[in-house]
């Protein structure tokens, strides 16, 4: 039984460049770390396209079976039982081993149903789920809506978020007064659902909020189309 | 609404729902379902209809019947479906009604692949549908533009009665950019008079129709619709040029093929080179006017596009053999490097003599 971290969010929030990030960082810890692709919706920007990078790093990268071919469909492969395994079930490179990390990477927001799949053995497992914001996505903007897609995505997957994520940014414009801005809006949204906000995620230091208790910098994972 | 962070498919949608878009009719394909999603979230808060039709070709008699009564409607497809809806867009042309059709193109022909092309620009431009017509075609390049080009369609169609393509693609479809969609402008429109949607015995009832059996009538009706093309050619027609005032070698590219080239364009000028860039924002009207201005200075012209080759022939066409136009391209999807196109123009640069650092 691995570690559970399920990263999951409005479409576009940023949740693949995260779960990346995150995976990157377990992946430097003592134990395994697995990255599951389960995005089901898009296949243009997904944790799949960065599966050599990831498994040069030591990740064990579970992805759609037959992602980016001509038989692309939206399944979700036999081997993402193989994190909820108990017991030694592994030899080493092989597959998981028990107390190893598994984060998963969930595609857009409807996206999140498939998840229902595996909900009685995620629960069995123990986890965290992280709800990725962006307040500068026009329909997560204010708390009120962030709040209600997060409880849409509960009601998909039939599992309760954890934490928050602050990973508000404008793209290419994104400085450390637009960073600034998301500080409010996430403190009410961690209010209103009572979740904390376990940290915030910005690509650059400078751009860090200072009230920020737990700051993520990223490097920008996203396929570069030209 | 102040600056957000959208896929170029969503602020397609939003930049119609600010247009006063009331019927989106969809079908999923990749790579614009994202249209179809942000519409089905947003247009019932907007007293709106988002509606999946059972086919494409459903879809475009649906924004038939919706223009017809007076309101702004608007479809959206990927390159396979598109060419579904090829004969609803000539009988649109046919009723002279209004409509705003989006093409996010993706590699061809058949089903193609779903990453990024350009390979519809002939489709687009020279015949999207049977019998004497045209199209105006509007390439938008960035996430802004995905949004103001959207609200310029809804209008230059509502203008002219004509139906509007924005030719995109997957490239500029799927990234995400910020985007104002404050930023988008409207103009006056003629009042619909001749919209079908109830004369309460007030007036004569309107009459949408594209079958003319009296060959005279049918010559008279193309004969007038042709006269609003050459409006269209005269008040419409617009381009963006970067760097072509010296240039030695002009780049011609649109949508996301004139971001690629405009990397190239500084590459290739930080070594000497005078290149420059002149990006179609309409592919029809083209600037065949601006080529032709620029063939009096410029030794040769570069057509970049996401495909075999398919502006490269109007680029010819407009310059009337006075300049050598080569191509250059990639296309199944393959996106071109700004590197290529460097290499490409230094080649071009060398066998010219031109002068160089």
């Amino acid at each position: 039984m691995n570690r559970i971290t399920i990263v999951a969010g409005h479409a576009g929030a940023g949740k693949t460049n995260v779960a990346i990030s995150l995976a990157l960082i377990y992946a430097g810890s003592d134990v395994g770390c697995t990255l599951i692709d389960f995005d089901t919706v898009n296949p243009y920007f997904r944790a799949a396209d960065s599966a050599d990078k990831l498994r040069a790093a030591g990740i064990r990268v579970i992805v759609p079976e037959f992602a980016n071919t001509n038989v692309d469909i939206p399944t979700l492969p036999a081997d993402i039982a193989s994190v909820f395994v108990t017991g030694e079930g592994f030899a080493a490179g092989e597959g998981s081993a028990v107390g190893d990390f598994a984060v998963f990477d969930v595609g857009g927001d409807d996206g999140a149903a498939a998840l229902g799949v595996y909900r009685a053995d995620i629960e069995r497992a123990g986890y965290e789920m992280l709800y990725v914001v962006n307040m500068y996505r026009p329909l997560t903007s204010n708390p009120y809506s962030a709040a209600a897609l997060m409880r849409r995505i509960e009601s998909y997957s039939r599992l309760k978020f954890t934490g928050i994520v602050n990973n508000s940014n404008l793209g290419s414009e994104t400085n450390a007064e637009t960073v600034a801005k998301s500080v409010p809006f996430v403190r009410e949204l961690s209010e209103m659902t009572g979740l904390p906000v376990v940290f915030t995620a910005v690509m650059d230091e400078r751009f860090a909020p200072p009230e920020a208790k737990s700051v993520l910098i990223m490097e920008n994972h996203t396929k570069a189309l030209f | 609404m102040a600056k957000v962070l959208m896929k170029g498919n969503e602020a397609i949608a939003e930049a119609a729902i600010e247009a006063g878009c009331k019927y989106y009719f969809g079908y999923p394909i990749t790579p614009q379902t994202e249209i179809s999603e942000y519409m089905a979230k947003r247009m019932p808060d907007e007293g709106g209809l988002c509606l999946q039709a059972e086919s494409e070709i459903a879809a475009i008699n649906m924004l038939l019947g919706a223009s017809a009564s007076g309101t702004r409607a608007m479809t959206s497809s990927s390159s396979p479906g598109i060419s579904l809806k090829s004969e609803g867009v000539s009988y649109l042309v046919g009723c002279d009604l209004p409509a705003v059709i989006v093409n996010v193109q993706r590699g061809g022909p058949g089903l193609g692949g779903i990453q990024p092309s350009q390979a519809d620009y002939y489709q687009a431009t020279k015949a999207y549908g049977h019998g004497d017509m045209h199209l105006p075609v509007l390439a938008p390049s960035t996430v802004q533009e995905m949004a103001t080009l959207t609200c310029e369609a809804f209008d230059i169609a509502d203008i002219y009665r004509t139906p509007v393509i924005i030719l995109a693609d997957g490239a500029v479809g799927q990234m995400m950019e910020p985007v104002n969609i404050a930023e988008c402008r409207s103009r006056e429109v003629p009042p619909k008079t001749w919209a079908a949607c109830g004369h309460g015995g007030r007036r004569r009832h309107n009459i949408i129709n594209s079958l003319l059996m009296d060959p005279e009538e049918l010559e008279r009706t193309v004969l007038a619709r042709f006269e609003r093309y050459r409006e269209i050619e005269k008040n419409e027609l617009a381009f963006a040029e970067y760097m072509v005032d010296d240039a030695d070698i002009i780049v011609v590219a649109f949508g996301i093929a004139a971001r690629i080239c405009r990397t190239a364009v500084d590459a290739v000028r930080a070594k000497g080179i005078k290149a420059g860039l002149l990006r179609p924002i309409t592919l029809w009207p083209f600037p065949s006017s601006r080529i032709l201005f620029h063939s009096e200075t410029a030794k040769a012209f570069l057509s970049v596009e996401l495909s075999m080759g398919q502006m490269v022939t109007d680029v010819k066409l407009a310059c009337e053999c006075r300049r050598p136009v080569e191509f250059f391209g990639r296309t199944g999807g393959v996106i071109p490097e700004p590197g290529d196109v460097a290499a490409k123009l230094t080649a071009m640069a060398k066998e010219l003599g031109c002068e160089t650092r």
